[in-house]
């Protein structure tokens, strides 16, 4: 009987295949005719408008700090709307949540590329979301444009990083250090990619400039207990602790930090993902003093950033601050505005070609960036700013002039068998 | 040696911290066998409140204090809602109640979303609260640390004293010990079920006062502790709350000496093999109830 | 209509619309999402089986899911690395030199097929013997389970060099030579997946009507009274839970070509949860339920959050809390209801039997 059973679902079974082979072949045929030729992304400029898709996590974990770069990207669309568009187009843009899962993102990818056939897609935050998405745009030939500080060794063609790579944040901080006689860190991170690989280009560095690195500490993310790490730091006697820890572990670290007695003066925490809207959650109580490597803050001067933060304010509230990757959010939507202008098409191919043959520039909040042809990346800024009892940061160091990106570490010696 | 002593505290104050968090559960799982996935998000609702008190209240440590028993009773309300609502359907289903409360937690997570905005909101803590206590040179304890322990025991001597000496600890224990016996002898379960349920979900409150000055405070803190507040429960033995005190501090201590000699991710991952083996030698628990009834 | 014949008709449909209706009407990117969709399906027939039938919540469903995936991927990342090279985040994270020897099997591609279920079901068997012998049961295997699903994820995140960290295995370009990029091998992975399926189904329901089966439900039951008729509930429950196992190992492998990634996030306790709520939609104790249900969650996932993201949250609550409460027994059931109610005359046949949620006491 059981036997006699199971024989029977085989042949229902492989009957099955059979069909599904017959389907499959069907379906190659009617692919091939369908498909386009070039075989890259195709952008649906049909009507009076163009769509741009905006990609971030509006819900999950990282929403947190996504949904103020989606702001900022909005807010670059509108005013580009108002002012005409691009090309005589208006701008449409189309929202996707990445819900914090980096398979997700793929596939909202996807999604924007094929169904709704945009021109850019502007958006990602955490360098999985951007390493899940990369094959995605590499293989469609489409747009993205990142906005986030990430940790470099990285350049697709099919991405432009309007964030800072490691020569322009990590790498200035350790010189600030050095030159503050700082001879001893400690690493705090969070467990993911970017902790761990900044934290590389932090040994490479301090081994070559006598600097000495006296611990290295990963928290899973999300971690909410520091005493353990605390303990460690406080009996390494570190001269500066560098923080690469992301999100709500931040919170923790910082309260374990200020009430185990460690001061800003007697062992000056570096931090690199804490900006405005982070300061304000964890509370200037435990935070003033501390450093924070950026390129830019909202009291960086210029017309450019008062004009940004105003409209910023307007928009969404007098008490929403401003802050780095929001900033460098709005500037590559300006940024991918110029290129296309410059090649006086949407086409995918033209738009990069415009880029990679120069002189792409922005009168950013920043100041003057402009984009690097051969890496696709930005010039700019690096700013060290000292966390004050307002919950504003003020600018204590900066670099005087923009810093070509060098996200292979190519022009410095220390940093050869890093990539 | 300082570095031992300071570690070893930091192991009790862990600990603490679980047994804070754990010890509502300990009454509603421990006591009325319903897994309540939405205690995290009690433990939410408990912090959220000090940060509402703190908008009309300026002194810190007076809205600290004002919050404990506010949030006991915010949060304690919330979870009687939870039991008339939708656990009083689940008796018979231990593990529904699983995924009927992480359903609701995942509401009250989007809620708190809605209501305070995704990013973390900002407590401030007393002045005392953040500083530390120099017992020699090398030797400093966190005094927020500190508060932390005396809140959790102090917890943990009201509870015993409600279980072991008022008539409505008599009544709970006698629903625990036998249901179907109190009920014919004339308790009204229902109502002590609903009481044990303010209880425990209102130690949840208390439990997000003492978060707001160690950690922070946003939607999801519920959620990356709740799976080792079970743990402590499980491996502490339902029905009695010594083997959850005793367990939290070990598992804190266990933890935060792997911890200090290996890195954060292997000392979960030691954490959890060690409470399998534990399980292996007693699948009850640290300490069990006896009773009569079957399976 | 005898159960048998009402099995084969209904294997027969769902063969239809998976293998001519759905290729037809959806495009490659629908179709794509549909495949992700089925391997999700896949782990819900084996937690239908553990749970439903069982009475074992299965909530680490994640890591079996993910040792499939990963061992998939490992192999993919190797063969697209070709030979003697490492794959791309080794060099870029982990400034290794040479293979960790653990990787080096995977290059074999039958040891790596043959892992992507074997390692799950040889791990599910070992913390089965452990938990099962001693009576760890109820809210202490679910809880258990959930413990483990954060563990493994952990560790998987804490070493970036050798298992690509929280990015997992990304950019994953072929399969056993098939160019993934093309959409016309991306099909043929969505069929592929959807015969995977069926036979899934095809083995459980086979399971479900063998003696076996009567004596995992008598287990669920009453565990104490099938002891003492003098069967061993340990061994009975670790076959479900094993082949569950096996099934997840399957899906998650099957994930990897259909949507080129496999990381932590798909592992911890979140989406081990997660793969339980089609099945109580569904119908637990089911057959077909838990994949429909499976099925119907993941595009009710895409589709609102694709308008409404903080909706969907808000929608995924609900779908714990209300068909637990007041459907236990899921869409199926009302399917048999209605069915009941039609044929009120004649007694039902056996299979016919309503299903049980009822637990035992933990």
């Amino acid at each position: 009987m059981f036997r006699n059973r199971g024989r029977r679902l085989a042949t229902v079974i492989v009957s099955l295949g059979t069909v599904a082979a017959l389907t499959a072949c069907g379906a190659k045929t009617a692919d091939s005719a369908a498909a386009p030729a070039g075989g890259g992304a195709v952008v649906d400029t049909s009507g009076a408008s163009v769509k741009i898709g905006l990609l971030n996590s509006l819900s999950g974990t990282m929403a947190i700090s996504e949904v103020t770069v989606r702001d900022a990207i909005q807010l670059a669309v509108e005013e580009i709307n108002a002012a005409g568009g691009v090309l005589g187009k208006q701008l449409t843009p189309v929202s996707e949540d990445g819900a914090s899962d980096w398979p997700t993102f793929a596939e909202k990818a996807q999604k924007l590329i094929s169904q709704d056939k945009v021109a850019a897609v502007f958006g990602c935050w955490t360098s999985s979301s951007r390493k899940a998405v990369k094959p995605v745009f590499e293989k469609n030939k489409a747009l993205l444009f990142y906005p986030v500080q990430y940790e470099g060794l990285e350049q697709s063609p099919y991405i432009f990083y309007t964030g800072a790579t490691t020569n322009q944040q990590i790498v200035p901080a350790l010189d600030y250090l050095k030159s503050a006689g700082k001879t001893s860190v400690y690493l705090v991170g969070s467990d993911y990619v970017f902790p761990r690989t900044a934290n590389k280009i932090i040994k490479a560095y301090a081994a070559a400039n006598g600097m000495k690195v006296l611990g290295e500490d990963y928290a899973p993310l999300g971690s909410t207990e520091f005493s353990t790490i605390v303990n460690k730091v406080k009996a390494s006697g570190a001269s500066a602790v560098f923080n690469t820890l992301n999100g709500d572990s931040n919170v923790a670290f910082f309260k374990e930090y200020k009430s185990s007695g460690l001061t800003a003066e007697s062992m000056p925490v570096v931090s690199v993902s804490i900006a405005e809207e982070e300061v304000k959650s964890i509370g200037t109580q435990y935070l003033a003093g501390q450093l924070t490597a950026w390129n830019y803050y909202q009291t960086t001067e210029g017309a450019a950033n008062d004009k940004f933060v105003k409209a910023y304010k307007a928009k969404y509230g007098a008490d929403k601050p401003t802050s780095d990757p929001m900033e460098a959010a709005y500037t590559s939507v300006y940024l991918w505005k110029a290129m296309a202008e410059k090649a006086g098409s949407f086409e995918i191919e033209k738009v990069k070609a415009a880029a990679s043959a120069g002189g792409i520039t922005y009168e950013a909040p920043e100041g003057l960036v402009t984009v690097d042809g051969a890496t696709q990346h930005v010039f700019k800024t690096a700013r060290i700013g000292k966390i004050g009892s307002d919950g504003l940061i003020e600018e204590v160091w900066n670099s005087g002039e923009p810093v070509k990106p060098d996200p292979y570490l190519k022009s410095y010696s220390w940093a050869t068998g890093l990539s | 040696m300082s570095l031992i002593v300071s570690q070893l505290f930091s192991g009790v104050s862990i600990g603490a911290v679980l047994l804070l968090i754990a010890l509502g559960l300990a009454l509603t799982f421990g006591q009325m066998n319903v897994i309540n996935m939405a205690h995290g998000e009690f433990i939410m609702a408990g912090a959220y409140t000090v940060y509402v008190l703190q908008q009309s209240i300026s002194s810190a440590g007076a809205s600290l204090l004002i919050a404990l028993p506010v949030s006991f009773a915010v949060a304690g309300l919330m979870g009687i809602l939870l039991e008339v609502l939708l656990i009083r359907r689940l008796y018979a289903r231990p593990l529904d109640t699983l995924l009927v409360t992480w359903g609701v937690s995942l509401i009250l997570q989007q809620a708190a979303r809605d209501i305070f905005g995704a990013p973390n909101v900002q407590t401030r803590a007393p002045e005392l609260l953040t500083g530390s206590v120099r017992i020699t040179e090398d030797i400093v304890i966190a005094s927020s640390r500190l508060f932390i322990l005396g809140l959790a025991l102090a917890a943990v001597a009201a509870l015993t004293i409600v279980l072991k000496t008022t008539s409505l600890g008599r009544r709970i224990r006698a629903v625990v010990q036998n249901r179907d016996l109190a009920a014919v002898s004339g308790l009204a379960t229902g109502r002590v079920d609903r009481l044990t349920f303010f209880i425990g979900s209102g130690l949840a409150g208390i439990a997000g006062v003492a978060l707001t000055l160690i950690g922070p405070i946003g939607p999801a803190m519920g959620t990356n502790i709740i799976v080792n507040a079970f743990l402590v429960v499980v491996v502490g033995g339902i029905g009695q709350l010594k083997g959850t005190v005793i367990v939290a501090f070990v598992l804190g201590i266990l933890q935060s000496m792997v911890e200090y000699t290996t890195t954060v991710s292997v000392a979960s991952v030691i954490v959890f093999v060690a409470i399998v083996a534990f399980l292996q030698w007693r699948p009850q628990g640290l300490f069990t109830l006896r009773t009569r009834s079957l399976a | 209509m005898s159960p048998r014949v009402r099995a084969l008709a209904g294997f027969g449909i769902t063969a239809v619309l998976l293998f001519a209706v759905a290729p037809l009407l959806l495009g490659d990117f629908r179709l794509g999402l549909l495949a992700k969709y089925l391997c999700f399906a896949i782990v819900a027939v084996g937690i239908g089986l553990a749970w439903g039938r069982g009475g074992m919540l299965a909530l680490g469903q994640g890591v079996f899911f993910g040792l499939g995936g990963y061992a998939m991927a490992m192999h993919l990342k190797l063969a697209d690395a070709g030979p003697g090279n490492l794959p791309d985040f080794m060099t870029l994270y982990g400034q290794l030199d040479a293979l960790p020897w653990w990787w080096v099997p995977f290059q074999n591609p039958i040891f790596a097929l043959l892992a992507t279920v074997l390692l799950p079901m040889t791990v599910a068997l070992l913390l089965g013997l452990l938990i099962f012998r001693r009576r760890v049961r109820g809210a202490y295997f679910a809880i258990l389970s959930q413990a483990l699903a954060a563990a493994f994820a952990i560790l998987l995140i804490g070493q970036q060099g050798t298992t690509g960290g929280t990015n997992g295995l990304t950019d994953i370009r072929g399969f056993f030579g098939y160019d993934l990029n093309d959409p016309v091998n991306r099909r043929m992975i969505y069929f592929i997946v959807a015969v995977a399926l069926l036979a899934m189904l095809g083995i459980t329901w086979q399971l479900m009507r063998s003696r076996y089966g009567e004596l995992l439900v008598a287990v669920r039951d009453g565990e104490e009274r099938v002891r003492f008729l003098g069967y061993d509930p340990a061994n009975v429950k670790l076959v479900a839970y094993v082949v569950a196992a096996g099934m997840a190992g399957l899906a998650g492998a099957l994930f990897v070509p259909a949507v080129g990634i496999i990381s932590p996030a798909l592992i911890g306790v979140v989406p081990s949860i997660e793969f339980v709520i089609g099945v109580a939609v569904g119908g637990r104790a089911s057959l077909a339920g838990p994949a429909l249900g499976a099925i119907a969650v993941a595009w009710a996932k895409t589709a609102l959050s694709e308008r409404v993201p903080s909706a969907w949250t808000y929608f995924e609550g609900l779908l714990f809390v209300l068909p637990i409460v007041f459907l236990p027994g899921g869409i199926a059931s009302l399917v048999s209801l209605v069915r009941r109610r039609r044929a009120a005359a004649p007694p039902p046949a056996v299979d016919q039997r309503p299903p049980l949620v009822r637990e035992g006491a933990a």
